[in-house]
């Protein structure tokens, strides 16, 4: 095994149903990178989040998260593993504040183990990863109900969350839907720094102006089958994928 | 006209000033914060004295319900599991103790401690493989749990079959029995409170929040709720073994339907999610009941109403107003 290589993704399958959400697909994620997902609409981009981090089982395939089979364990698990996701629909924890929302993730068996056991104040940490994830702006921010914050900072939240976690890997389901592009602008360096700090990246994304200025690797996606992966340029430059964006010419 | 004026709401200036750190910063910030603390406490350790013998096996009782109505509360507003199965937690607390006493002729104290600590075990067990459930679904299968129990007493003619066993052994007297269910009536609440602003207790309202994003985080979802439903069996059974040596009487009515129902409504009434509202309102409930117990079958009537005016009227609940009163105050401003 190459150890450039963090996650390899083989011929993994699922259907639900009679629909067939994720048709054999294949990828490898290269350590340090930022590997960008793209498809239209239902096009199983989600679902293969999901069959990486454990939440959907495959009906065919493996996963393998540093040369280590993952495929069919339960999710907690693969995120102790370092494997952590933000979700599309944005899931805090409405009632309580903030940062106690990254409380959770500083609890679980990973960060206690890197971080040493119960030394060091939590609340602290949990204010200090806030701070550095955009909510330096306004100190009270931390603070407040999470169930009351505006979509911006709910997105940093969720991305703070896998932070919290101090992840190898994190699947970004969709970061950008929703924002205005003044806040897609302050975002991208923020995913920048992460990506600095030794994050490696998976980002699902509808905006591709965005997510071309980040990505080195994007993989295009239609009907849960891999049709295209390469440079970005290479990518939308595929007929395959014009197609599937703007739809088939009849006219020859 | 309603539309052209609001009520405003505005924290007290001596709640912002007794916030945090602060409350150590003045007497009065700290008179602020422990007033409520010790009027219920006092209250309820000098309630005892103003009673007569009937009302004080009253308030014996009230204590169980207030148990209940506590790990009731406890579960479904911070954990997300409406349990009813209180009348699981109190047939198994009382069954074990009952039968320690009964037939190894252990003194009540040791029976009851031993019986809380394996009744919450095997309570915990019984509903282990329903946590997967959440909501209504986890609600019914809860409340199923009792009525088997009952059904196989009955069939099995075990433990005293239908008719009970009699003859347990009291507590040494009325004083011992009021003060042990009252003390441990404060414990429970202060620790309950405690744990839901710990850490534990966190990740426990971020799994009733979203228990997807839980799992992302790498917590193992089940394991925190087995927890949580031991700390409430705890609770409750110790309540149900306190109750077989508060009757002397072991029998399936342990396993009665009142003990699911009652706290629930003593947890509406007190205010849902206050910890100390559900408490204080089986506090309240136990005596109604006895007092309307003269008007023979309206009785049911007259206490349903109570409580339809209780959803109607006040659905934050008796604790959540009051505490609202206390720390902020509210006028009608026009618009």
């Amino acid at each position: 095994m190459n150890d450039k290589e963090l996650l390899k993704v083989e011929n993994i399958s699922k259907s639900f149903g009679g629909v067939q959400a994720v048709v054999n697909v294949s990828f490898i994620l290269k350590k340090g990178g930022i590997l960008g997902i793209i498809g239209p609409n239902g096009s199983g981009k989600t679902t293969i989040a999901n069959l990486i981090t454990g939440f959907v089982r495959p009906n065919r395939g493996k996963v393998i998260f540093k040369g280590r089979v993952i495929t069919g364990a339960p999710p907690h698990k693969i995120a102790n593993l370092g494997l952590a996701r933000t979700f599309q629909v944005m899931r805090p924890y409405h009632s309580l504040s903030a940062y106690k929302n990254l409380i959770v993730p500083l609890n679980s068996p990973r960060v206690r183990q890197t971080r040493g056991g119960k030394l060091g104040d939590n609340d602290a940490v949990a204010i200090d990863i806030l701070e550095e994830i955009g909510f330096e702006r306004d100190a009270r921010v931390p603070y407040k109900i999470a169930g009351s914050l505006p979509l911006g900072y709910l997105k940093r939240l969720e991305l703070g969350r896998c932070f919290a976690l101090n992840p190898e890997v994190i699947i970004c389901d969709e970061i950008f839907s929703g924002l205005s592009m003044s806040e897609i602008t302050s975002m991208i360096p923020l995913l920048e720094k992460i990506q600095m700090d030794g994050v490696t990246l998976i980002m699902i994304e509808h905006r591709l102006r965005e997510l071309f200025r980040l990505t080195d690797t994007v993989i295009a996606m239609n009907f849960g089958q891999k049709i295209a992966e390469g440079s970005p340029e290479e990518v939308i430059e595929k007929e395959e994928v014009k197609e599937a964006y703007l739809g088939s010419s009849r006219s020859k | 006209m309603s539309t052209d004026r609001r009520k405003k709401r505005l924290d007290r200036k001596l709640k912002a000033q007794s916030d945090g750190l602060y409350a150590l910063s003045s007497w009065t910030a700290m008179g602020y914060l422990m007033f409520p603390r010790a009027l219920l406490i006092f209250g309820l350790l000098l309630l005892p004295l103003f009673l007569d013998m009937y009302w004080q096996r009253v308030l014996c009782s009230a204590g169980v319900y207030a148990l209940l109505a506590l790990s009731f509360d406890f579960l479904a507003e911070y954990v997300g599991l409406v349990c009813l199965g209180g009348a699981l937690f109190i047939g198994v607390g009382g069954y074990i103790s009952g039968t320690l006493n009964m037939y190894l002729g252990w003194p009540p104290l040791f029976c009851i401690a031993t019986a809380t600590v394996t009744g919450a075990i095997i309570s915990t067990l019984i509903l282990l493989p329903s946590l997967r459930l959440r909501g209504i679904y986890f609600a019914i299968i809860s409340f199923m749990f009792p009525m088997f129990a009952v059904y196989i007493i009955i069939a099995l003619n075990v433990l005293g079959g239908t008719e009970g066993v009699s003859g347990l052994e009291t507590l040494q007297n009325i004083w011992v029995e009021q003060y042990l269910i009252l003390g441990i009536v404060l414990v429970s609440l202060f620790a309950i409170r405690r744990l839901v602003n710990e850490d534990t207790g966190l990740i426990l309202r971020a799994i009733k929040d979203n228990d997807q994003a839980v799992k992302a985080s790498g917590i193992s979802i089940t394991a925190y709720k087995i927890k949580a439903l031991l700390i409430a069996s705890l609770i409750g059974c110790f309540a149900g073994a306190y109750m077989s040596h508060l009757y002397g009487w072991l029998g399936i009515s342990l396993f009665s339907m009142d003990f699911s129902i009652l706290p629930i409504a003593a947890a509406v009434m007190g205010g849902m999610g206050s910890l100390t509202g559900p408490a204080l309102g089986a506090f309240i409930l136990t005596p109604l009941s006895e007092t309307l117990r003269g008007f023979g079958q309206l009785r049911v009537v007259l206490y349903s109403l109570i409580l339809i005016a209780f959803i109607i009227y006040k659905p934050e609940g008796i604790m959540n107003y009051i505490g609202r009163k206390y720390h902020q105050f509210e006028h009608w401003e026009k618009f």
